[in-house]
């Protein structure tokens, strides 16, 4: 996913000079190129997140385009007031992208598991939040957040991440997207764990159990209309994020839904349960461990057929 | 109007201001004054008729509280009209008691938590130097402020990128919101300090004194970020709020709003 993302990043500036990237000391290999190619446009701001983050405020508020690179929770929660004060009051042009969300680092320990990230910076008036699930996804959103004025948030795994989408032609960033249809239960996931719902989506399918399955790209702002038509169509609605309950999709979810004055559908939400992970692993192990794998995911459904 | 005549009419506004507000922060203003003063009125290229234009010097007041100093500066260099000065702290007014660039034309950034207009400003001056621009960035922070880490981030940034279109100036008045700035956290020479992070450190001996901030803005090199250390003294100009805590707090009323009056109109 950042391999995709920083390649198109590279495309997006040699069209626009103004375009600068930021990273705090992170990126080995990844950034190489762009820094090569764009030696004046690639400053390595040093193991300083809140600096990095003032410094591109400044410098987007010089009519430029920044990006700010980093792992999950130092690039958003270590500068959060930073985010705040300097980029999210001032509408300044800073896009922040983070590799590592989820449990993507999942053996480097909870410092580098971004689990509330997605709360916390959802709830910061301007900022706009993008977890897109696989790399083709994730082009389209840093080309959508490099036309828009304004901060966003970007949410990505680390690399390798396998294509969920054989034709991602057919999707737009904003609107919810429909994978499968179902009968009475629906998922809606975001980000990469995607993979595990589509999992157990399909092997539910040989035993005619059809689930529907639905993908956000797009948390803040999110497709409200679609939120509702699926609450209408479904008896249970599953939030799947790797993520905190509180705050993240789910919570995005429930608000749309408790705005509603009649709804079809009960949420459940399939994210980590208010705790820290405490122990370490590969992220198809901490998922197991947390319930948030395939097998998790058909257990679920299970529940509320 | 010289800078001394501006710096005396921002006085006189800033002490209606506060008795008329019952705003907090007069001392830090009185602190500050004299440097904005002359920024304004012999170092910075801005221009009242239009304040956004692009090679403008661009000045962050990172000290955010002393938020007045830039407003009188404003209204006394024709860039807001002086009726405004009355919305300070009003109702539904954009003027905050921490600077705001909202609705306020001729201020580049809405400051107020402490460390970050320093960053922001330090961002300006590195986008400048990457294009070749040749304005020059200004940020006034305090030394209470020098607390903060991202104030130590921005030093070294500002040193690798070589930002000499960056001047900061410390309003080294040895006072903090709860004491003397060396009580509360022993905050030692601050010449030496930012010298160790490889700027050109300019001391002036009187923070307050014009004709030695003109010299210091002149002790400016290329090739290295400068900072220019003010001595200043908190609450400067009115003999009871000089080098008292209290006044960080206090707003003059009554008897200590005529005294305080009286020892401006008489200057």
């Amino acid at each position: 996913m950042r391999n995709s993302v920083i390649a198109q990043l590279e495309k997006l500036a040699e069209i626009d000079e103004n375009i600068y990237l930021l990273t705090g000391d992170l990126g080995f290999g990844v950034l190489d190129n762009f820094a090569i190619t764009y030696p004046n446009r690639f400053i390595n701001a040093g193991i300083s997140e809140q600096n990095m983050t003032a410094v591109a405020a400044g410098m987007a508020l010089e009519n430029n385009t920044v990006y700010t690179y980093s792992i999950g929770n130092f690039p958003t929660l270590r500068c959060l007031e930073q985010i705040r004060n300097d980029i999210c009051y001032h509408n300044a042009n800073v896009k922040i992208i983070v590799v590592g969300g989820g449990f993507a680092y999942g053996q480097l320990g909870m410092s580098h598991h971004a689990t509330e990230d997605i709360a916390i910076m959802r709830a910061l008036p301007n900022m706009k939040v993008f977890s897109p699930a696989d790399p083709d996804e994730a082009v389209e959103v840093i080309k959508y957040v490099n036309s828009i004025q304004g901060p966003c948030y970007i949410r990505l795994g680390k690399g390798r991440e396998p294509r969920i989408h054989a034709d991602y032609g057919n999707y737009s960033v904003h609107k919810v997207m429909e994978l499968y249809k179902g009968d009475k239960i629906a998922i809606i996931s975001t980000g990469s764990v995607l993979g595990e719902a589509k999992k157990a989506v399909e092997e539910l399918k040989s035993y005619d159990i059809n689930v529907g399955l639905y993908n956000v790209i797009s948390i803040k702002p999110l497709d409200e209309d679609s939120i509702k038509n699926i609450a209408k169509q479904y008896e249970t609605i599953i939030s799947l994020e790797e993520h905190n309950n509180i705050g993240g999709l789910g919570g995005a979810i429930s608000e749309v839904l408790s705005g509603m004055s009649s709804n079809k559908a009960v949420l459940v939400r399939m994210g980590l349960e208010d705790v820290y992970t405490s122990i370490v692993g590969s992220q198809d192990f901490l998922r197991e461990y947390y319930g948030l794998s395939a097998s998790a995911i058909k257990e679920k459904i299970k529940d509320y057929l | 109007m010289d800078s001394k005549e501006l710096a005396l009419n921002m006085r006189k506004d800033a002490i209606d201001m506060v008795n008329k507000s019952h705003a907090s922060h007069i001392g830090a203003v009185l602190s500050v004054i004299d440097i904005v003063a002359v920024l304004y009125s012999d170092i910075m290229n801005v221009n009242p008729d239009n304040p956004s234009m692009y090679d403008r010097d661009r000045i962050v007041l990172s000290k955010g509280h002393a938020g007045i100093a830039i407003y009188t500066a404003l209204a006394e260099c024709g860039f807001i009209p002086k009726a405004e000065l009355q919305k300070y702290y009003t109702d539904g007014s954009v003027y905050s008691g921490h600077v705001s660039s909202k609705g306020v034309p001729g201020v580049e950034l809405s400051t107020g938590s402490l460390g970050h207009g320093a960053g922001v400003a330090c961002g300006m001056a590195l986008s400048a130097k990457l294009k070749n621009d040749t304005y020059h960035i200004y940020t006034i922070i305090g030394d209470g402020e020098c607390e903060e880490g991202s104030i130590w981030e921005m030093a070294l940034l500002a040193n690798r990128y070589k930002l000499d279109n960056f001047t900061v100036i410390v309003d080294h008045n040895k006072m903090q919101a709860m004491g003397d700035c060396e009580e509360v956290m022993a905050l030692g020479d601050l010449s030496d300090k930012w010298k160790a992070f490889g700027w050109n450190v300019i001391d002036v001996e009187d923070g307050n004194n014009h004709e030695q901030l003109r010299e210091a803005f002149d002790k400016r090199v290329q090739n290295k970020p400068n900072i220019i250390i003010a001595n200043t003294v908190k609450g400067k100009g009115i003999s009871f709020m000089e080098n008292n805590l209290l006044w960080h707090y206090r707003d003059p009323q009554g008897d200590d709003y005529i005294k305080a009056k009286q020892e401006l109109e008489a200057n």
